[in-house]
């Protein structure tokens, strides 16, 4: 049976965001916390950057509206010539209002896509499922998960820590897979 | 630390100045959490059944036979024939996109403004916006007349090599509507994805489990899922408050461009907005004030909350009031014959002056009382308020939308439109529709964004201080 990291229990995002420092300058680089509402402040201590998400938003919205321009370039002025009053055939600013309502639709699909490329959902089977504490992280609950993969880790020393800490029910979750 | 290092006393701030707790009588994360979820979990109450029982009986039964009827027959089966070739239908269409707006500008405008208010509605009001846009989106569809030809409407290669005309605002519509549905439905379905994955936790039967878990896509709560997630949510929050300029606006295009005297106004697109938040926010007071009682959610939807909610809907009167003055005053002002003729019958002619006054003394007097804290705090009040509201922005897009048509330049084709029976039935149907999906919603799902509210709660901030001052 591998392991698949340590788990330890904490009751109050306060308790948690000094722990989760605590941890962070132990030099583990394997971890993370689980909490039922977003913790502002969390990501710095996580060093994370910047989401990629906006990324990913930009390009789906920029790519449907350059190709409802051109969409519409091919439908009404190259497949079908369409005369309407007189106008031309294609001028950009007569596309503005589909291809700006399509950046819109491109750019919230792009950040559903982005979300779940990002946080690699969807997943339905991860290895804390199988911990019966761990269906309190989403209620009122907080954890921090040290992963058995952290070069830093070892059952007993990271155990200690947790527990000075102030974590409570810590045990080690198992990796079934 | 202040406490330690000096006796400095420092006094609580007055009443007035005092913020109020989002949520009342809070006794931490855990209860909050059962409490929101005792609905959807709890046995289902009678009223539950009684009032599904009856949208129920509208949405399976009246609707179909209502379209059936239609598209085997003909649109000649509604009352729309010459001149008045838009009638009850187009009314519906634009005072069902207009529900809608409210629950996004509520969703993601106050979300971007960071209203922690707004945590404890907004996705109730995001259920109302996806159920309606889908009522709105139905009746141009089969206004068409052949709605097996609907496929016209799409930029889809076909045999008979023809293309929509992409220079027409009834082209724009189509993407707007599709467009708004899509995006409040991602919206709605993101934002319950952590609170799917509760309901998920909270299981305790197989089958629930699995459906929440299926859904809530394996969501963890990890701090890298919750800094993507953040992100993505802000970013649609922004694209959805977009669409609650654009769709509208859009719809507002629809008559604009047309060259109908009562129709053909530059005001036309900012005037279908502020109507369409408007009329939404009579929607949600009129869902929000049984739904907190029958599902006893009265110290999470605030009378706090329903205070502001009232308030936003006496601005966007105030606005309306302004917009009715203008095209009033423009129509005058204007000096064209027939612009002065379609408004002077809006309140004064022989058919329909009865539209123009309902609009008037609803939309603009009676939204007056909310000028008075105690009218404010009568729910009783307020809930026949948001339904008069509703009832009279109805009256509006029909002296707009019937009002302009029935009597045009040549006195000639003059005509009257009579509604029939199939349109209140198809309405009514739609009504159904609309009020199943919205009981479906508030039995099954977490009506209330969990996560959400429990982010604004005084503990969730990691630098609060249990026993200090800062609550």
């Amino acid at each position: 049976m591998k392991s698949y990291g340590l788990i330890a229990e904490f009751n109050s995002a306060t308790v948690l965001l000094e722990a989760a420092k605590r941890v962070r300058d132990a030099g583990y680089r394997r971890w993370d916390v689980f909490t039922p509402f977003p913790i502002h402040g969390m990501e710095k201590v996580m060093g994370y950057k910047n989401s990629l998400v906006g990324w990913f938003a930009l390009a789906f919205g920029g790519g449907a509206f350059l190709s409802v321009v051109g969409l519409i370039w091919f439908a009404n002025a190259f497949d079908y010539p369409l005369i309407v009053g007189g106008k031309p055939m294609f001028s950009v600013p007569m596309t503005f209002v589909p291809a700006y309502i399509m950046l819109i639709m491109g750019g919230a699909i792009g950040a559903l896509v982005g979300m779940f490329a990002t946080n690699q959902l969807p997943r339905w089977h991860h290895p804390l499922f199988k911990n019966p504490r761990f269906s309190l992280a989403t209620r009122d609950k907080f954890f921090i998960v040290i992963g058995a993969n952290d070069p830093k880790f070892s059952e007993t020393e990271t155990r200690k820590l947790l527990e000075s800490l102030g974590g409570a029910h810590i045990e080690i979750v198992e990796d079934n897979d | 630390m202040a406490e330690s290092a000096t006796n400095l006393k420092v006094l609580a701030p007055p009443a007035e100045l005092r913020r109020a707790p989002v949520v009342e009588n809070y006794r931490g994360l855990g209860a909050l959490t059962d409490k929101l979820s005792a609905f959807a979990e709890g046995k289902i109450p009678k009223w539950w059944i009684i009032s599904i029982a009856i949208s129920g009986f509208c949405a399976a039964v009246v609707l179909p036979t209502m379209l059936i009827y239609q598209i085997s027959t003909g649109v000649g089966v509604w009352g729309n024939r010459a001149p008045v070739m838009w009638g009850w239908d187009i009314v519906n269409f634009i005072w069902w996109i207009g529900i809608a707006h409210a629950g996004t500008l509520i969703s993601a405008m106050l979300f971007l403004t960071r209203q922690h208010w707004r945590t404890t509605i907004g996705r109730a009001a995001e259920a109302m916006t996806v159920f309606s846009v889908m009522m709105a989106g139905l009746y141009p569809g089969i206004h068409v007349g052949r709605a097996w030809f609907d496929w016209f409407m799409f930029p889809i290669p076909n045999s008979n090599g023809l293309w929509p005309q992409f220079r027409s605002p009834l082209m724009w519509d189509v993407f707007a509507v599709n467009t708004y549905l899509v995006v409040s439905t991602l919206f709605w379905y993101m934002g319950m994805i952590p609170d799917l994955a509760a309901f998920r936790d909270r299981a305790t039967t197989r089958p629930r489990k699995f459906i929440f878990g299926i859904f809530a896509m394996g969501w963890t709560g990890s701090a890298w899922q919750w800094h993507n997630y953040e992100k993505a949510y802000v970013v649609l929050a922004g694209l959805a408050t977009l669409l609650v300029f654009t769709v509208s606006s859009i719809v507002g295009l629809d008559f604009c461009t047309s060259m109908l005297a009562g129709w053909h106004a530059t005001i036309f697109p900012l005037y279908f907005v502020v109507g369409a938040v408007y009329c939404g926010f009579g929607m949600v007071l009129v869902l929000l004030i049984p739904l907190r009682k029958l599902c006893h959610l009265e110290e999470v939807i605030t009378q706090r909350h329903i205070d502001r909610v009232c308030k936003l809907t006496l601005m966007s009167s105030l606005i309306i009031a302004y917009i009715y003055l203008m095209e009033f005053f423009v129509a005058w002002y204007s000096g064209d014959t027939y612009e002065r003729w379609v408004f002077g019958h809006r309140l004064f002619g022989h058919t329909y002056w009865y539209g123009g006054w309902i609009m008037l003394l609803v939309n603009v007097g009676l939204a007056q009382l909310l000028w008075f804290k105690r009218a404010r705090q009568n729910l009783k009040l307020i809930f026949i308020i948001g339904l008069c509201i509703n009832v009279g922005m109805w009256f509006e897009r029909f002296v707009i939308v019937v009002g302009s048509l029935y009597q045009d330049f040549l006195p000639s084709s003059w005509g009257i439109f009579f509604p029939t029976w199939v349109d209140a039935g198809t309405f009514i149907g739609t009504l159904g529709v609309f009020f199943t999906m919205y009981l479906l919603f508030v039995k099954f799902l977490p009506m209330i964004a969990m996560a959400e509210v429990k982010a604004v709660m005084p503990d969730a901030n990691p630098y609060h201080k249990p026993k200090g001052r800062a609550k």
